[in-house]
């Protein structure tokens, strides 16, 4: 059976090329880039070059750039390193949507003493940026706001979010993991200071992330160890999976207006599909300003794993905010904090896009869907109930 | 991803007795979908006063239909008394097992089979005033209770896998430790409890072995059979891949007896004997 992977927000497949370039460190350039000898010399020039893509594909320069191991060690130490940088400051700005990297490190924190502030969403998932002006406190010692959601796709304003911050002198630092290589990021022209992104989520291997902290920026290791990374990320370099994320971070800035054209043509296409075809459906999170790649799908009455499971017999790969998957009880924290009704956020499916999707995989999920709503459906107890409320509606 | 035997996905995919009766006997709704599962479930008895239909529709996931689908299944053909004795375990060992964290769906399950019962009784269902112990899910003092003598429960994860007590806010975690405390004390302290006259003992022996016991060796391709009672010695002869297991003394020490002092008499002692 063939795999329809539209999980891309969980992770991607190595670019076949990524995948090339990184082969040969691993058995035959095996140097350590730190070696005096050219053997491992000659790998540290290739690192170089990959951290020299990376800062391009950011609009950065090179040596803000460290390389860690994935995006929550990233958050970790962006928030530990302001924390430790400004110690007299005991509060923190977040969201209430945010990646379990930041929500559940802020909520360690709150148990340390620190006040953390959880701002709202509304009911499109954007956030209220009045609230956030009022939430920034000269106690404030780091703003992080995630740049777009996992989940829904949902994009904040970091550009302006960033500036407010910067006004007041408070550290911003942004979870760019979902949109790094899906839409465009100029940090030269927004004032963040630090910035997380996690290798595997652009076709570049897992196991490798990056933390941009702009020059100037105090900074403080949360891995203390040897000198690589300029002393502010010890351990030896992950060489093969850097050059990895170099050649994806230059694939992705080369793909940036394919996944802005021919990949969001392909999910308007699955939702308004789904939506035509599927009654009593809805999208979660604001159509304005979202990633291309992702749609969030509530189908009424029906729970989120039964139709993952159902996919799954179709080899279709998707994601669900419902209860039973997120192994909390609870539907997501995302579609609750934007207020989705339970009859919605139970049967909420996330799709994902990537570049490797194609037309006819998306017709053949548009042609999966419809029958194992209907299926799912004719089970449920409250479908007959919705369908004639909506109805009389 | 779930570790679902093939036979709940064969009870996902292939979900036998869904719909309604239109003159059932005994109908009942459990769940919400604030809760994530809800359970209609009915029966209709034949004219020999056997179950001759049960139907179900449920809203869940695929362990939620599997389990409804499994009642429906397990039910027919029973008289009410036989079917009023199906427990959650039951459920969970007809579809080889459930994840832990997924236990719930077999108490789902139960408590509507439960209730069509009454229902079909003439009784009411749930007490209005029965105490909630868990807001987010509705769950109440007695169900927990419940749930933690029939399956032996001895922490809060246990309880919300079980019951999703607990599974919200957490607010009611030390509630559910404090019930926990007081059912394990309850059965330390039995010198409290009347004694038992022997042919109860004996009786309460069987029931538990047939109904506890037996199902969970069985599912291991063990068995179990009661030789003889003598005071507070419990002889038995293991069968099946029990007889051959080197580990069957740990079973009986550790499964057997700790089931038979829980459930009939705490100072009970199982011995195997070969028969």
């Amino acid at each position: 059976m063939k795999t329809i992977y539209l999980d891309n927000n969980a992770t991607t497949q190595v670019a076949p090329e990524v995948l090339e370039a990184m082969t040969p460190y691993f058995s035959e350039l095996y140097g350590n880039p730190s070696s005096m000898h050219s053997f491992g010399g000659q790998v540290n020039k290739e690192v170089r070059k990959a951290r020299e893509r990376m800062a391009a594909l950011l609009g950065a320069s090179p040596e803000e750039i460290i390389f860690t191991s994935c995006g929550t060690e990233s958050d970790n130490a962006a928030v530990r390193s302001a924390l430790s940088s400004y110690p007299e400051k005991k509060h923190i700005v977040t969201s209430r949507v945010e990646h379990p990297a930041i929500r559940a490190l802020c909520a360690h924190l709150a148990t340390q003493g620190y006040k953390i502030t959880e701002l709202p969403v509304d009911g499109e998932g954007r956030l209220d940026m009045e609230q956030y002006r009022k939430a920034l406190t000269p106690d404030t010692a780091i703003v992080t706001l995630m740049w777009a959601n996992n989940e829904t796709g949902v994009i904040f304003p970091i550009e302006k979010a960033a500036e407010m911050a910067k006004e007041r002198g408070i550290l911003f630092h942004t979870d760019a993991v979902q949109a790094v290589g899906k839409i465009p990021i100029d940090l030269g022209k927004v004032p963040i200071d630090m910035l997380s992104l996690s290798g595997h989520k652009l076709h570049a291997p897992k196991g490798i992330g990056v933390l941009y902290v702009r020059k100037g920026t105090k900074f403080s290791p949360f891995l203390i160890g040897g000198h690589q990374e300029r002393g502010r990320r010890g351990g030896t370099e992950a060489t093969s999976s850097i050059i990895g994320l170099g050649v994806a971070a230059e694939l992705a800035g080369n793909k940036m207006e394919y996944e802005n054209t021919v990949v969001r043509g392909l999910r308007d296409k699955l939702e308004k599909s789904i939506l035509g075809i599927v009654p009593n459906t809805k999208v979660n999170g604001t159509r304005d300003s979202r990633l291309p790649n992702t749609s969030n799908i509530s189908f009424e009455f029906v729970e989120g794993e039964g139709i993952l499971l159902m996919m799954d017999e179709f080899g279709i790969c998707a994601s669900s905010g419902s209860a039973c998957t997120s192994g909390s009880l609870q539907p997501s924290h995302v579609l609750r904090a934007m207020g989705v009704p339970f009859t919605m956020a139970h049967g909420s499916i996330r799709f994902s896009l990537s570049i490797y999707n194609t037309e006819e995989e998306i017709d053949f999920v548009v042609e999966k869907i419809p029958p194992i709503i209907n299926t799912l459906r004719s089970m449920s107890p409250y479908w007959k109930t919705g369908a004639q409320l909506c109805e009389s509606a | 991803m779930w570790d679902y035997t093939d036979k709940v996905k064969d009870h996902f995919l292939n979900p036998r007795n869904v719909g309604e009766i239109e003159d059932a006997d005994g109908v009942a709704e459990v769940g919400s979908i604030a809760c994530g599962d809800a359970l209609k479930f009915m029966f209709k008895l034949g004219p020999d006063g056997k179950i001759a239909e049960a139907k179900f529709k449920t809203f869940g996931c695929a362990s939620a239909i599997a389990s409804a689908s499994a009642l429906t299944e397990m039910v027919k053909g029973m008289t009410v008394e036989e079917a009023s004795k199906v427990t959650n375990q039951d459920i969970a060992n007809f579809l080889g097992g459930l994840p832990q964290e997924k236990m719930h769906c077999s108490v789902l399950g139960r408590e509507a089979l439960e209730m069509a019962i009454s229902n079909y009784q003439g009784s009411p269902g749930k007490a209005e005033e029965e105490k909630i112990v868990c807001e987010c899910f509705g769950v109440t003092e007695k169900e927990i209770e419940r749930a933690i003598r029939e399956n032996r429960l001895t922490s809060v994860e246990e309880v919300t896998n079980y019951t999703k007590a607990g599974g919200g806010c957490g607010n009611c975690h030390d509630t559910i430790r404090e019930i926990i405390d007081r059912i394990q004390a309850e059965v330390r302290d039995l010198p409290g409890r009347p004694k038992l006259s022997n042919i109860k003992k004996i009786k309460m022996i069987e029931e538990t072995l047939e109904r506890e016991i037996r199902p969970a060796l069985k599912h291991d391709g063990g068995d179990i059979e009661l030789v003889d009672v003598v005071g507070n010695r419990v002889l038995v002869a293991t069968r099946g891949a029990c007889a051959s297991c080197q580990a069957s003394n740990q079973t009986m020490k550790n499964f057997v007896e700790v089931k038979l002092r829980e459930l009939v008499w705490p100072e009970l002692v199982v011995e195997e004997v070969s028969a």
